[in-house]
């Protein structure tokens, strides 16, 4: 059983003529790690909102079609019961740290749980060190530079224990040197924990190699769906203004002057075995 | 004209710029890339005089940044900030942007003109009287831009202006910088987006910890593997290919697909 | 703003730190009792000396003389209207019975690391949500400090001149400044309640705590020094009129 199954989800905000999201039809299984992408606009962050119950309890809005994680209905269950399955790391790496402490920041999930003490202080022992920032734990939010905030929001989801994390453009305000770490964390986590991982990211370079799946979306619908292989080479995502990553451009660029390579290449290392291929076969 | 002259600044106790010597000739585009804390907001914060040099000196159309005032510099520097909420506050999109006409004292007519043609420029003309507030974020980003070109510049700054956007968004950007571009005027860009650098910038500034550890030509900086290193930057994926093929006989310094698909149609004998 | 360089927590592991929050509180309320209760200047005087060993005891000296420094001009302020208005010694007085106020809040402030503060609230039976945010406005100070360094920049940078103008110009000036602060802070404080949503706030009416606020032996030893600093300094105010009889001697006040 998927889990996260979205059917004919349609979301409109409140006070708002259109859908944000329209027949949204996705199914997710346990361990994917899945990667959305689409121009600005294009229902991502709504998309997300629906995975821990943001929408509809605390955007509030007209939601149809049925939203189940990891068996529990999104409409009927409430946040608070939902974060504990998904963990969600926002956009703006600081307005997610609220408290004075690195450490109470990844206590707070735990806390809020109600679980004795020392259970929530070996899970934060654990989710910092997973992390590699119990170096910071005494440290101010505001101190931080946005990559190591990240990494700290992360770590705040990871105590909860959740099964999926979703993460928003965790990426968008960061360097790129930082972005590379906090997306290596990603991986390592998700070999580590067997965690199922929704990515939305603009930097397809980046992640097109590790993902198992990408999920095209544009003006509320999802437009393809697949292994980032086959639906990276495709004319249609170029068309709607997604940045395709250098090594799929060229490997489509070859495709017209007629060379064609075995599979898709999706890193430059890539490229090198696909032509090292195309001479052997020649 | 742009000059830094062997530029130190510090505050607190952190030394920022380390002796930082720079000319930016009119007319120029030019990018400035670097890790966090290299020191390139900083930079560009002399540039209009919000930050004066604690040794040696910034001269900004022969004037010297310690004689004149923020205003007076800004006149004729604009600079974009990266976040467009820290300076939106006006109850419709056309006092926004009005906002700098104003300031700088510019009779109304000539304020209703110009503020309609920027309107029209940045496709905002449909939005000029609903809030800024209730703009997409995109939306308030071209505002933003707006505001600045608004009056004119003779050079016009942008602090990051690729974060957060998508690729037709950033296209947009491209497309802007060439029109500015065409009207002459001296176009500097601070940004860490390896790719957009390597499309649209013929001339780069790099700096580390402080210090320009590179000025000149974008195609021989953002290929070469040690300097990109020290900057603690990604080369452009192209030139990554080019680099695996070295040995097939593929120069090593390509950034573009076009390149990289010549080179590559060659290698392996194909007429193109 | 020297002023608030006293209140500011300064980390350290000194005696005064280690205490719970709760019992500099007391100690804190107490002083400021005695200050509002005392009126002459000797009294006065001997409570602002009696406190001024705990900052050298909490490694603070230096925040504590800013803050002094800081408020140099209110308590001039001070002095100047009770002279006017009642005499040299009352403005005396009234002069060091602001600096005591000042004093005893200020080693409070000090030495309270502020997530023990919002620990100490909810300990004193104020509900979570209250102690809570009081927390996050702490945290978000530095942050808001910085947006609205950032905020200036890119007035300024359109040719917005602050130190220009008339007064009411000045003020009106600050509109470019408020605005973009406080719809900024807005849109922060949804954004933190949806990441509050989304680590379970509220998952269960009964939350845990991280850390625990225990009283230990030093707590209790401290907490009896004032209680009988305290109720020694009533006795001497009411029962032996030591006011008074400080005032026949010295032929002062």
């Amino acid at each position: 059983m998927p889990i996260i199954e979205m059917s004919k989800v349609t979301y409109t905000y409140p006070g708002s003529s259109k859908p944000a999201i329209r027949s949204i039809d996705l199914s997710i299984e346990a361990g994917e790690y899945v990667v959305i992408t689409g121009p600005s606009g294009c229902g991502k962050t709504t998309l997300c909102r629906c995975l821990n119950g943001l929408i509809p309890h605390f955007y509030r809005g007209a939601l149809e079609g049925d939203i189940y994680v990891a068996g529990f209905s999104v409409k009927k269950t409430p946040t608070s019961t939902l974060a504990q399955m998904v963990g969600m790391v926002f956009q703006d790496p600081e307005s997610q740290l609220f408290l004075l402490t690195v450490e109470r920041e990844v206590a707070f999930g735990p806390e809020n749980l109600g679980l004795p003490r020392e259970e929530v202080r070996a899970r934060v022992e654990e989710a910092m060190n997973l992390v590699g920032i119990a170096h910071l734990r005494d440290r101010s939010p505001h101190e931080l530079s946005g990559g190591e905030q990240q990494k700290v929001a992360i770590a705040a989801c990871i105590s909860m224990k959740p099964k999926i994390l979703v993460l928003d453009e965790p990426t968008a305000n960061l360097d790129p040197e930082s972005a590379l770490h906090v997306l290596n964390l990603l991986l390592d986590l998700k070999v580590k924990l067997g965690v199922t991982i929704v990515l939305v990211e603009h930097r397809l370079e980046a992640v097109a190699s590790v993902a198992d799946r990408v999920v095209i979306m544009d003006r509320g619908k999802i437009v393809l769906d697949g292994h980032p292989r086959d639906v990276l080479r495709k004319p249609l995502v170029e068309a709607i203004g997604i940045g395709v990553p250098k090594v799929v451009k060229l490997y489509n660029e070859l495709k017209k002057h007629g060379v064609n390579f075995g599979f898709t290449p999706l890193t430059p290392d890539e490229v090198r075995r696909a032509i090292l291929e195309v001479m052997r076969g020649d | 004209m742009i000059e830094v002259h062997d530029v130190w600044y510090s505050y607190e106790e952190v030394v920022a710029l380390r002796g930082v010597s720079l000319k930016i000739q009119p007319g120029e585009v030019v990018a400035i890339m670097g890790e966090n804390g290299a020191g390139k907001t900083t930079l560009i914060k002399h540039f209009n005089g919000l930050l004066k040099p604690s040794k040696g000196y910034v001269k900004i159309f022969g004037v010297d940044t310690r004689n004149a005032s923020v205003a007076e510099l800004s006149r004729r520097v604009g600079l974009v900030f990266q976040n467009p909420d820290h300076q939106l506050f006006s109850e419709t999109v056309e006092e926004e942007i009005a906002f700098a006409l104003k300031n700088f004292g510019f009779p109304s007519d000539v304020i209703k003109k110009r503020v309609e043609w920027v309107l029209k420029l940045l496709d905002l003309y449909e939005l000029k009287d609903q809030s800024p507030f209730a703009l997409s974020g995109g939306e308030r980003k071209r505002v933003a831009i707006a505001s600045i070109l608004s009056y004119d510049p003779d050079v016009i700054v942008f602090d990051e202006p690729t974060v957060g956007q998508d690729y037709a968004q950033k296209e947009r950007l491209a497309q802007l910088i060439k029109l500015l571009k065409s009207q002459l005027k001296t176009i500097v860009v601070v940004t860490h987006d390896v790719e957009f650098v390597a499309e649209n910038f013929s001339r780069v500034v790099l700096m580390s910890e402080g210090k320009i550890i590179a000025d000149g030509s974008t195609r021989r900086i953002l290929t070469d593997s040690d300097l990109i290193r020290r900057a603690r930057l990604t080369p452009p994926q192209i030139t990554q290919v080019a680099w695996e093929l070295s040995d097939l006989g593929v120069p090593k310094d390509l950034m573009w697909v076009s390149e990289a698909r010549d080179a590559i149609l060659r290698v392996l004998g194909v007429k193109y | 703003m020297r002023i608030l360089a006293g209140f500011e927590f300064k980390r350290g592991d000194t005696f005064i730190h280690r205490l719970d929050p709760r019992v500099k509180l007391a100690y804190s309320i107490a002083i400021f009792t005695l200050a509002m209760i005392f009126t002459h200047t000797v009294t006065l005087s001997v409570l602002f000396l009696s406190s001024l060993p705990l900052f050298y005891i909490a490694k603070a000296v230096r925040k504590f003389l800013k803050t002094l420094q800081g408020s140099l001009f209110l308590v001039g302020i001070v002095f100047v209207v009770n002279f006017i208005t009642l005499g040299f010694e009352r403005a005396l007085a009234m002069s060091i019975r602001l600096l005591l106020i000042i004093s005893c809040f200020s080693i409070f402030f000090l030495t309270t690391y502020p997530e023990d503060f919002a620990e100490a609230l909810v300990k004193l039976k104020i509900p979570y949500e209250f102690a809570l945010t009081f927390t996050m406005a702490l945290r978000f100070v530095p942050t808001l400090a910085r947006e609205a360094q950032l905020i200036m920049d890119a007035q300024r940078s359109r040719g917005l001149e602050l130190e220009k103008g008339s007064f009411l110009r000045r003020l009106r000036n600050f509109i470019p400044i408020l605005v973009p602060l406080i719809v900024g802070a807005i849109r922060k404080s949804i954004r933190v309640a949806e990441a509050m949503e989304s680590r379970a706030f509220g998952a269960s009416p009964k939350r845990t705590s991280l850390r625990e606020l225990k009283l230990e032996r030093r707590d209790y030893a401290f907490l009896a020094l004032v209680i009988i600093m305290f109720v020694a300094a009533i006795y001497a105010k009411y029962f032996l009129a030591i006011e008074e009889l400080i005032s026949t001697f010295l032929r002062f006040g």
